[in-house]
């Protein structure tokens, strides 16, 4: 690796500056769209499928210890969990803790 | 809630916000980071720097990634920022709802830098709540408390938490993920949301097989776009059919 003060300006360069332009492209488109534009609506649904887009392949391909979990195991939970969450009356505290309860027995279970 | 406090009284209430599940979830995220950093060969003040500068987990990991390929500089902004545009739609969904319309264009760019997935799903949950004059306030005192504190966790916890055991580590990475599933479909109001939801759900995986690294991009701008048609297809034909009756 090079020397030290060379990774604070890749840091910078390639790490603050690339991120945070996109960061302020988004103030400025957003400062133009009124509540409730029509605009509006599709920078939403944009931004909300990116994120699941991202949370989705979260589940899917992760990283780390749970790349050794069946994939089955991990839609199993999420899918059980967010149905239970739908049937109890949406709190988010349900949405987390089912999934991670069925996860967590499931690799208990598997373990060799 | 009282709407005599003023902007402090408000900065502190989103201050508040960093006890709370989202909060903790992240913060178990980025003791996993400082691990990751350590591991490496970054050094302490790389990894902190990276947090506060950065303040986007992903882009944080690519950059790491990109340095340990020994990647030029040019090739490292790159990959970054591609994996940074999806900031840009985030940030301009949550301005309009955020700002009024005196809010000086500077402490916006400012406040955008704390931005990031977490704080994005807080303000989509928590904005509406918060009287519209003192909506900066809050989410000023939320996002700066929360990059503070996570930059303070990776400063401390480098170099002491190695590893979580297999089961606890598998547990904290699903958080993430279950948690944005049922907090931003309990955030919902429009159904455009809950359309996109489904939508990126399933494009995410998908595109990662059939385009993997532009998968975020097209499954965000592509699958948006069509939720965003299939939602004014409806709210055409709920509005015909008003105007009919």
């Amino acid at each position: 690796m090079a020397d030290g003060w060379w990774t604070y300006v890749v840091i910078i360069v390639a790490g603050f500056l690339a991120t945070d332009i996109w960061r302020w492209i988004g103030v400025l488109i957003g400062h133009r769209l009124n509540e409730d534009s029509e605009a509006l609506y599709w920078v939403r649904a944009v931004a909300t499928a990116l994120v699941m887009a991202v949370t989705a392949k979260l589940i899917v391909f992760p990283t780390g210890t749970l790349a050794h979990s069946p994939l089955w195991l991990r839609l199993a939970a999420a899918g059980v969990g967010f149905a239970v969450f739908l049937a109890t009356g949406k709190r988010v505290a349900v949405g987390v803790l089912v999934p991670i309860a069925i996860l967590i027995t499931g690799l208990l279970f598997l373990q060799p | 809630m009282s709407s005599s406090r003023g902007n402090l009284g408000w900065f502190f209430t989103g201050m508040r916000g960093i006890v709370s599940l989202p909060a903790f979830i992240l913060m178990t995220s980025y003791v996993g980071f400082s691990a990751f950093a350590l591991e490496s060969g970054m050094t302490r003040g790389e990894a902190v720097a990276m947090t506060l500068g950065i303040w986007a987990l992903p882009a944080q990991m690519i950059l790491i990634g990109t340095m340990l390929s020994n990647a030029h500089i040019a090739a490292s902004f790159l990959a970054v920022t591609l994996s940074s545009i999806r900031m840009m739609p985030m940030v301009a969904s949550i301005m309009p709802e955020m700002r009024t319309k005196k809010t000086p264009l500077p402490v916006l760019l400012f406040l955008s830098h704390f931005i990031a997935i977490t704080s994005w799903v807080f303000a989509s949950r928590h904005l509406r709540d918060v009287p519209k004059q003192y909506r900066v306030a809050f989410f000023a005192g939320f996002g700066m408390t929360l990059t503070l504190t996570n930059t303070l966790i990776v400063g401390v916890s480098y170099g002491v938490v190695s590893q979580f055991p297999p089961v606890i580590a598998g547990a904290l990475f699903m958080l993430t993920p279950v948690y944005f599933i049922s907090s931003i479909w309990a955030s919902a109001v429009q159904p455009v949301v809950k359309i996109a939801f489904v939508i990126g759900i399933v494009a995410g995986p998908t595109f990662a097989l059939v385009a993997p690294g532009f998968d975020v991009l097209i499954a965000g701008i592509g699958g948006g776009s069509a939720a965003y048609l299939i939602d004014r297809h409806r709210r055409r034909k709920a509005h015909s059919k008003k105007e009919a009756a």
